[in-house]
């Protein structure tokens, strides 16, 4: 986690050297308005993610790069070039497809050349180019097989083959794990991760998996509804979320809205909630003011949860004990709060008999672990 | 039917094996019994005049060896076997690049709610007798036909094809064009679009991506459209006869005068019309073999 951060700040340090950037891009299909003012900037070499929901504008964006899809409104400039009006064939941009899009009719060896050869280079430079590609995601005994004759995980082995072979100045990839089964997933994340330390490309992926963008990501953009929520390091988005969204989003939360009713000495936010106080940390550097619409994000597993009231004067509420799920290493347990709110909280399994259901029980917090952010 | 039970009770001493056979021939008989009727017999048949020279209505059929099928490489025989043979060529070659840009238009650029309406609009000519098709074309080419008013109404000279070998390519083209149009459609109408999107992410322009991408994939629809309307080109008999004029002979025309027109040659006839069934029958398991979607390797 640590190394991850050192290279984000880095790529935040490189700004000058951007290779992809977006400006105020808009995309409106048929009325409908895919991507709403999104502005990105991604440096050269980064392992950049956009992250989000299903229909929260993210592939648009990933085909407004690689140019399948022309702005409404706003600049994408890839090395600094403006692509206004540049067609996808003429961008220095290759895509990784979800559905891997390989040639059926052409065996693989044609399948990763067919790039070079619309450029036309040469016979011995495509050749080497061909083998060294093949050879980096290890598919060089391939050569000769169609891609019907492959399992997912290899054809998506070409897939990257065919893209990286023409030396991109950006690596685009649309959900390229997405049709993986878990184990092969892992195998194919791993890899991936390899690729970009050894070719020190810039990679753009589009995923919804939000365990895949945090370990592998330098930076990620979270999405929704065509806005960018969020951009920052894994371990920003998940520990400095700035809006619920993203709370919500990323990992599991427990979300309670309300106002601003004052700050206290240690600068924590006070919100209130159907009759709750909570006191929180502003989450990242949020400096809301007294009556502003506020969320306080608590993590299930920051949740402790007692049959007697704890030495506690804030963030201790009592509740009843709803449903308890015994996972082995985990317990998970759901309260519901006398203001009627419902807890989620995951504890360590510590052993010991558990409580039945109904039990008045305890649950509470530390402040440092309740993250305040505007709710507007 | 009858009732047969595939998993026979154990204590049944007989084995139920014949039974189970009623089933698919009580399904099969009636159609197959129509086959055999209908066509297995009359190829027999004509199979055995074929062997017969000279025969005329009324001869003992006595076969006697393959003098007919020699008849056939007179040079006046393959002038026609070769003219029938180029029809169809052309024919195909016409209906192809005509029926590829509608198909293609059809399937990848048409919007997907009139999709189905053009399709039929399309094949409304098949819904006509041939005949009626023929005649219509007659009206159109014939010297003061609809074409040559409206040629002649922009001043351009009139022109003289009906009864030469263009008035039959274009009956031929326009009665086989929805076949060629619809098989086309149904093949494009497959083509992964993302592949397309792939090639021009790796640097093909739109015409490169044509030819390396969309004609490869559509390579079976292709096969399977020239094929079919190759078929019926070469069996095509009204075109040739109504528009053709004396100057177009054809197999179809030449079998049909051996046995209704005035050479009546019934055993030349037959031969003419056992060497169609045999390049037909070529034709129909070349696209069985290459035209069902199949790698072709």
């Amino acid at each position: 986690m640590s190394q991850t951060a050192v290279r984000a700040s880095q790529a935040i340090e490189t700004d000058t050297q951007l290779d992809v950037e977006l400006r105020k891009v808009f995309k409106v299909y048929n009325g409908e308005t895919a991507v709403r003012g999104v502005d990105l900037h991604i440096g050269r070499g980064e392992f950049f993610s956009i992250l989000g929901p299903s229909g929260c504008g993210k592939t648009t964006t990933l085909r407004l790069v690689a140019g399948f899809e022309q702005p409404s409104a706003g600049e994408v400039l890839v090395r600094g070039q403006s692509m206004l009006n540049v067609p996808p064939y003429q961008r220095p941009v290759n895509t990784v497809f979800q559905s891997y899009a390989l040639f059926g009719h052409m065996s693989i060896w044609d399948n990763v050349a067919f790039g070079l050869r619309i450029k036309r280079c040469g016979k011995a430079e495509t050749e080497e180019r061909v083998n060294e590609a093949l050879a980096l995601v290890k598919m060089e005994k391939f050569a000769r097989r169609y891609p019907n004759q492959l399992s997912g995980g290899q054809q998506q082995r070409v897939a990257l083959a065919r893209a990286l072979v023409n030396r991109p100045a950006v690596l685009l990839l649309d959900e390229p794990l997405g049709a993986l089964d878990l184990k092969l997933r892992k195998e194919m994340q791993m890899e991936l991760s390899t690729l970009h330390r050894e070719l020190g490309l810039t990679f753009v992926m589009v995923t919804h998996d939000q365990e895949e963008a945090l370990s592998l990501s330098d930076r990620i953009s979270v999405m929704n509804e065509g806005r960018v929520e969020q951009i920052g390091s894994p371990s920003e988005i998940y520990e400095s979320p700035r809006t619920p969204f993203v709370a919500d989003f990323i990992g599991d939360t427990n979300l309670f809205r309300g106002r601003v009713s004052e700050f206290d000495r240690t600068g924590s936010a006070i919100v209130t909630d159907n009759g709750l106080k909570l006191v929180a940390t502003p989450s990242g550097d949020w400096a809301g003011s007294v009556g502003e619409a506020a969320a306080v994000s608590v993590r299930p597993e920051k949740v402790q949860v007692s049959l007697y009231p704890p030495d506690l004067s804030v963030n201790c509420f009592e509740g009843r004990l709803q449903n308890v799920m015994y996972l082995g290493t985990h317990v998970h347990y759901v309260v519901e709060l006398r203001s009627g709110d419902r807890l989620t909280v995951m504890q360590v399994n510590v052993g010991g008999e558990l409580p039945a259901l109904n039990t008045p029980i305890y649950a509470y917090w530390s402040t440092a672990d309740a993250l305040a952010m505007s709710a507007a | 039917m009858t009732p047969a039970n595939p998993i026979a009770p154990a204590a049944e001493a007989t084995p139920p094996k014949p039974r189970r056979w009623v089933g698919p021939w009580a399904l099969l008989g009636p159609s197959g019994l129509w086959l055999l009727l209908l066509l297995v017999l009359p190829v027999l048949v004509i199979f055995e005049l074929s062997l017969v020279p000279g025969i005329r209505p009324g001869d003992l059929v006595n076969p006697s060896g393959i003098d007919n099928y020699l008849l056939v490489f007179q040079p006046v025989y393959l002038q026609v076997i070769g003219r029938t043979l180029s029809y169809a060529i052309g024919t195909t070659i016409i209906c192809l690049l005509l029926g590829f840009p509608v198909a293609y238009w059809l399937a990848l650029m048409s919007p997907k709610r009139w999709q189905n309406l053009l399709l039929v609009a399309f094949t409304l000519p098949l819904w006509t007798s041939s005949l009626l098709r023929s005649y219509a074309w007659i009206t159109i080419l014939r010297p003061t036909g609809v074409l040559n008013s409206l040629l002649g109404a922009i001043g351009l000279p009139g022109l003289d094809i009906l009864n030469q070998t263009p008035a039959v390519l274009l009956g031929m083209a326009y009665s086989f064009l929805p076949y060629m149009v619809l098989i086309l459609y149904s093949s494009l109408e497959k083509l992964d679009r993302r592949l397309l999107e792939a090639a021009a992410d790796l640097g093909a322009t739109p015409i490169e991506a044509f030819w390396k991408v969309t004609v490869p994939q559509s390579l079976q629809g292709i096969a399977a459209g020239s094929l079919l309307v190759a078929i019926t080109s070469l069996g095509d008999f009204v075109n040739p006869e109504l528009l053709g004029g004396a100057s177009s002979m054809t197999a179809s025309r030449l079998i049909y005068n051996q046995f209704l027109g005035a050479t009546q040659n019934w055993g030349f006839g037959s031969a003419l019309s056992m060497l169609m069934i045999l390049a037909v029958s070529l034709g129909i398991a070349l696209l069985i073999r290459y035209g069902d979607g199949r790698p072709a390797a």
